[in-house]
């Protein structure tokens, strides 16, 4: 269980990180506020998630338990269970809103299957989210529309942003053994349930926005068990560099 | 020069029964953008439940010029002013 909270709050995480850097460098001013914005929704799920396995994880036995910057800024690469895509980096214009569109086909089909879940605490989590979550994928669906159907330079970099991206897009409908596990127990998302969904979302938003998926290709995995692509450990020496430097500063 | 976004001027209702009030403006390429625009500039603390664009090359306003002849006329007539009722106290959102 733990872990698998873990997964949905490092995916939101490190997209939220990844979101914050668009900060005083959007392509316009109105975009700014609105990256930035999907990156609160998205901190504000992790840290959520961060909070309740520290409470599943109890006090420790000097009496202290983890609070959600102990998940957030004290862990190490390997230790973060977040999907590869979300980790890539924001390139330009074309590919963070691409990355972003995969991510929020997967995500809100998932958060809406999360609501049913047996467990109390996740389905409401799901119940709150999932209103967050809808805006996203309206937001990145428009601008799938805009750039991919727009300018023939749009067209271009949207589609050349799929070609680079679409490697990672299997591993979000792939379950590993801990989303296998929680599913059969009613409490996570089956994830094979919802792939129709998601696959059916994608095509037609791409479809739409006169893009192209790739077919056939290798799908990359490993984020969801820890194994990364070199772009982790560089956010996370960002992220983590005042906490690591000086240990319990607070502001 | 740069090519710049057109400009949309924003309305907030900020609860239900009350007008939509203009909240300010900002740069959309179309309708569908300003409204999503709007939703993220001005109503993330909460400060809405509807919102109106209306393209800023779409409003006509009044001519500084003319504001002798359109609002002098209306000081004078302080008659036109509810001011000379007494309102009870127990009326309240006056």
């Amino acid at each position: 269980m733990k872990n698998y909270l873990l997964q949905l709050a490092d995916n939101a995480l490190i997209l939220g990180h990844r979101l914050g850097e668009w900060c005083g460098h959007a392509p316009e001013m109105e975009l700014d506020i609105a990256l930035t914005n999907i990156a609160l929704d998205l901190t504000g799920q992790a840290r959520s998630l961060y909070q309740r396995v520290g409470e599943l994880e109890g006090a420790s036995s000097d009496g202290v338990s983890k609070t959600e910057d102990d998940y957030a800024y004290l862990r190490d690469v390997w230790e973060f269970r977040n999907v590869l895509l979300v980790e890539q980096p924001n390139g330009d214009f074309a590919q963070t809103i691409v990355r972003q569109f995969i991510f929020d086909s997967y995500h809100f089909y998932m958060c809406r299957a999360l609501t049913q879940s047996t467990d109390e605490w996740l389905s409401g989590f799901a119940e709150k989210s999932l209103k967050e979550i809808t805006y996203h994928l309206r937001f990145s669906s428009e601008w799938m529309q805009r750039l991919g159907d727009g300018t023939e330079v749009s067209h271009a970099k949207m589609q050349t942003a799929i070609e680079s991206l679409w490697t990672y897009s299997g591993e979000l409908i792939t379950p590993n053994e801990i989303e296998k596990e929680l599913a059969s127990q009613g409490i996570g998302v089956d994830l094979n349930k919802i792939k129709p969904e998601v696959t059916a979302k994608i095509s037609e938003v791409l479809a739409a926005s006169n893009l192209t998926a790739p077919e056939g290709i290798w799908m990359q995995k490993g984020g969801k068990d820890g194994r990364h692509s070199e772009h982790l450990g560089y956010i996370l020496a960002e992220m983590q560099f005042l906490q690591r430097a000086y240990p319990g500063q607070a502001w | 020069m740069k090519n710049e976004w057109p400009l949309w001027e924003v309305f907030i209702r900020s609860k239900s029964g009350l007008s939509h009030k203009h909240v300010g403006s900002l740069h959309a390429s179309d309708a569908e953008m300003a409204v999503e625009n709007a939703r993220d500039l001005y109503t993330r603390r909460n400060e809405g439940v509807s919102i109106w664009v209306v393209a800023s090359k779409d409003i006509t306003a009044s001519d500084p010029d003319d504001s002798d002849p359109l609002f002098e006329p209306a000081k004078d007539k302080i008659y036109r002013h509810p001011t000379f009722y007494e309102v009870p106290n127990e009326v309240t959102h006056m």
